[in-house]
């Protein structure tokens, strides 16, 4: 209906943004508030970076190794007195931006693999399904690695790489999922007045299976920050002098054996603090999705 | 206008193949109601889904199936498409399975009418606004803006009976139509029904276990069991005088007090 019947008594409406985040606080809790404000901080440090990043992330100062927590520098610097506050915004960028690259090049790609397995069936699906096992075959990194001999260590390598890796899983969830919805009428119904498999598959199947897609993509997510993280941290990722949290945890090693452990500490809570969050956001996104499907 | 030769419809089974259609041959006529009664798992269904091509992908199907002419099983592609679209509509059992939930109501009939039948979208909202009226709804734009779950099944089962008539398609499959709706409901979808395919001319094969729905709506009916067709007649035939034991079980079946009552009177 297009007119809302309100009581007459209700309370004076409150600002847009104070009912957003009630209702956010509704859906997400008080742990999803605080888990989406981490990562809207990150998001916001990297955009920012540039702007707000008191020093070059990539010069140092002999002068100024190890200074400690001062006004300066607020969470002191490294080893080559680079700035380490300066180093986390610029390194939240890379972090952000690989597994931003593996998430998007995964869902293309396994939604793809996935649907039209799906909806052709038959021998295209019972090939694809065999490629999907064969790359199920190979660990993650080990493909990772791989692939960077070739290729050279680069964040992009990398980043494509495990996207690669990642594929086979998202295929295969989303492939499940389809199937059964493929067979239900509202999908078969469609086809019965004569509209194309493509159109079907876009516009009603893949609604459907919408949710499922995008929580499956945040926790990919956070699977990937790590995994790429982990390919910095051994030089197989982002290359120094670059800002990047794995390869600030790596760096800052030697450090931590000298007695400075904020540089890898700092890196490495930015890393879990951010997977954590974004864990947490799929898993509600999730839960809510599979409580709306069983309605 | 529709006639079925020899159907034949065999699942592979790991063991042996199951049998579900044995030789079925009927007929349709331009214009006339067809019933097919039998109990469930005796294929009335199966022989739907074969005019359509939506037998199960281990399903082998033989026979022949001719629609006007067109051998229906050969239909490939883009033809089996146009066939789709324009010549058979197909309503199904429960209207709520078979409308995407997460879509208005008003998408579903466009889209048959647009994608599937190439009219304008602009007139195709038009159309549906009109078919809603024909199949007697009322607050029609509540109606086309509304979202599955919010419509009753007897409302719903309306749409889909104005997406099957929507093409004025030749022939109309139905599928137990109103096996999942109330009682009350029941009786006035029906005679919508009716009403709607008397007025385009279509004809119709009506599926049901329901011997005396089947009289009440359709001017022959075939009695199936276990995948083939035991007798076939006009209803008062087969109330008066039925040949094959099958037959009289349905009739004797029936709950005790059900009048015998043809079309017009109550369902």
């Amino acid at each position: 209906m297009s007119t809302q019947i309100l009581p007459t008594h209700t309370r004076p409406a409150a600002p847009p943004l104070a009912r957003f985040l009630v209702a956010l606080y509704e859906r997400m809790g008080v742990l999803g508030l605080i888990a989406i404000g981490i990562v809207l901080l990150v998001v916001l440090g990297a955009v920012l970076a540039p702007g707000i990043a008191p020093y070059d992330p990539t010069v140092g100062s002999v002068t100024q190794r190890y200074t400690g927590m001062t006004a300066e520098h607020l969470l002191g610097t490294d080893q080559a007195g680079r700035d380490i506050f300066s180093r986390l915004l610029w390194g939240a960028r890379s972090s952000l931006a690989g597994p931003l690259i593996v998430v998007g090049v995964t869902a293309v790609f396994g939604n793809l693999i996935a649907l039209v397995s799906v909806w052709w069936g038959g021998l295209v699906d019972s090939l694809l399904s065999r490629v999907l096992d064969l790359l199920f075959a190979f660990p993650n990194l080990l493909l990772a690695v791989l692939a960077i001999a070739v290729f050279g260590p680069s964040l992009t390598t990398a980043a494509l790489a495990l996207s690669i890796a990642y594929i086979p899983y998202t295929a295969r969830v989303i492939r499940s999922t389809a199937l059964r919805e493929r067979n239900l009428p509202y999908v078969q119904s469609p086809q019965l007045q004569g509209i194309s498999g493509a159109v079907i598959t876009v516009r009603h199947l893949l609604p459907n299976i919408a949710p499922l897609i995008v929580t499956g993509a945040t926790i990919n997510f956070g699977f990937a920050m790590i995994e790429l993280a982990a390919l910095s941290f051994l030089g197989l990722g982002v290359q120094p002098p670059a800002a990047d949290w794995g390869l600030m945890v790596s760096n800052g090693q030697q450090s931590l054996l000298k007695g400075y452990p904020a540089e890898s500490l700092l890196a490495g809570l930015c890393i879990v603090l951010t997977v954590a969050s974004l864990g947490y956001i799929g898993e509600k996104l999730g839960g809510r999705a599979a409580a709306g499907r069983k309605a | 206008m529709l006639s079925i030769t020899d159907l034949s419809l065999t699942l592979a089974g790991k063991h042996a193949d199951l049998a579900i259609l044995r030789s079925v041959t009927l007929a349709v006529a331009t214009g006339e109601a067809v019933g097919l009664v039998g109990e469930s798992g005796s294929g009335k269904s199966m022989t739907l889904r074969s005019i359509l091509h939506m037998a199960p992908v281990n399903a082998t199907v033989t026979g022949q199936i001719l629609l006007d002419g067109l051998d229906v099983l050969s239909l490939r592609g883009e033809d089996l498409r146009r066939m789709r679209s324009r010549d058979v509509s197909m309503i199904a059992q429960n209207p709520h399975a078979v409308l995407n939930p997460v879509l208005p109501v008003e998408r579903y009939l466009v889209e048959g009418m647009h994608d599937a039948q190439g009219l304008a979208t602009r007139l195709a909202r038009v159309r549906a606004g009109e078919l809603l009226e024909q199949v007697g709804i009322d607050e029609v734009d509540r109606v086309l803006r509304s979202y599955p779950h919010q419509l009753s099944g007897g409302m719903l089962q309306r749409v889909v009976i104005a997406g099957a008539i929507a093409g004025k398609p030749r022939l109309l499959l139905a599928d137990e139509p109103t096996t999942a709706l109330d009682v009350t409901t029941q009786a006035e979808v029906c005679a919508i029904l009716d009403e709607c395919r008397r007025e385009l001319g279509m004809a119709m094969l009506f599926v049901t276990h329901d011997l005396d729905l089947a009289a009440a709506v359709c001017d022959r009916i075939n009695v199936m069991k276990d995948g083939e067709i035991v007798e076939t007649g006009v209803p008062e035939q087969l109330r008066d005088d039925p040949q094959h034991p099958y037959t009289r079980a349905l009739m004797a079946s029936r709950p005790a007090g059900i009048g015998w009552t043809r079309r017009g009177g109550t369902v």
